[in-house]
């Protein structure tokens, strides 16, 4: 517990354009910067929009940016991020504020549809189990990429998604990188196609941004480069495209 | 058959493919470059003991022209990405603006090498 006994939370306060607005809430004990935003849209002012859902880490809803950085907001206790006794609250960056803390996700969603990454295999239910043997290496390298919650987190740290608006981002390249590990899948050389180029892989400067906020220890950056190998490599084969 | 746009994904990724290659020859004639002025400059550093070194000196003229051909291959890739990111221009620009400098360096880095040959 800090000294004081309430803390100073600055929440953003409309859409593109906006303000900060202060409130005053209650410390408490093992509390959440989730817990502040319900606080004070249960006992102060019932109008401002946020989201979340599971409360527990795994659905994703709730990142925001809290003192500068994107955090999943329900996982992040107040402890460990306020500064003296303030809280500085906002949306996410790099997508479009609907209201309040709430953005817009579907650029960051239809970018993972953009990736390919969408999982196409050719069994059907009355065929057997495939076999994936769990210590091959590319089942080794989907298992790394394949816990994340989709929370854009990521997506909010990168400066090349800030200066590149229409580049796929962490966490679809780390979505196209799971499934490129699939020895299942069999539109390999198309999504490898979809995720080449100035949009795609080839576009990470491997800054590592999401590497240090991804709540859920996911390298994209890892990803994203084995995917700049797999490209790079068949482009100069030929056998892209 | 692929679209302009898919040819413009493999172009891309073929750049950067090259960019990686020319990086690691870089690397190694940096060490190699690093470690030949270490030496030459034990004891000052004269213009005629260059020329000395590197005049009519086959494996000087080869080891530079592999230094110089590098960076032009090297630091056109990097601009075009600086001019796009940073300055904001459109791919045509920053194309031609990576193009010109990777042309300029390679004329005057092959113009200096040949200069220290034939001194
Ligand atoms: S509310 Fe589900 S991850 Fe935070």
């Amino acid at each position: 517990m800090s000294s004081s006994s309430f803390l100073k939370v600055s929440v953003w306060r409309g859409k593109a354009k906006g303000a900060f607005v202060t409130y005053d809430v209650p410390r408490r004990e093992s509390q959440t910067v989730l817990d502040v935003v319900t606080h004070i849209q249960r006992a102060i002012d019932p109008s401002l929009s946020y989201r979340f859902a599971c409360r527990v880490g795994m659905c994703g809803s709730c990142a925001m940016t809290v003192n500068g950085k994107a955090r999943w907001t329900c996982r992040t206790h107040v402890s460990k991020v306020v500064e003296g006794d303030a809280l500085e609250i906002a949306p996410l960056s790099n997508l479009p504020v609907i209201k309040d803390l709430a953005t817009d996700m579907r650029e960051f969603f239809d970018k993972w549809a953009r990736a390919k990454g969408q999982f196409k295999g050719t069994r059907t239910r009355y065929d057997d189990f495939a076999v994936v043997a769990p210590d091959s290496k590319a089942r080794g390298a989907a298992n790394a990429g394949i816990e994340c919650i989709g929370c854009a987190v990521c997506y909010a740290s990168c400066d090349v998604v800030a200066w590149r608006p229409g580049y796929l981002g962490p966490a679809a390249l780390n979505r196209a990188w799971t499934l490129a590990n699939d020895v299942r899948d069999v539109q390999q050389k198309e999504r490898l196609l979809a995720v080449s180029g100035d949009a795609g892989c080839h576009a990470c400067h491997t800054q590592g941004s999401c590497n240090e906020r991804c709540p859920k220890q996911i390298e994209p950056t890892a990803g994203i480069s084995g995917l700049k190998k797999l490209a790079a490599r068949a482009a100069v084969r030929g056998e892209l495209g | 058959m692929i679209t302009v746009e898919q040819a413009a994904r493999i172009t891309e990724a073929k750049l950067w493919y090259w960019q990686r290659i020319s990086a690691m020859v870089l690397a190694l004639c940096v060490i190699v470059h690093v470690a030949i002025m270490i030496y030459a400059v034990r004891g000052g550093l004269t213009g005629a003991e260059i020329l000395g070194r590197t005049r009519g000196s086959v494996s000087f003229a080869a080891f530079y022209g592999v230094f110089v051909l590098a960076c032009a291959v090297h630091v056109p890739v990097g601009l075009m990405r600086v001019a796009e990111e940073w300055l904001h221009l459109d791919r045509f620009l920053s194309v031609v603006l990576g193009k010109l400098f990777g042309v300029t360096i390679l004329f005057l880095g092959l113009r200096a090498v040949y200069g220290v040959f034939t001194g």
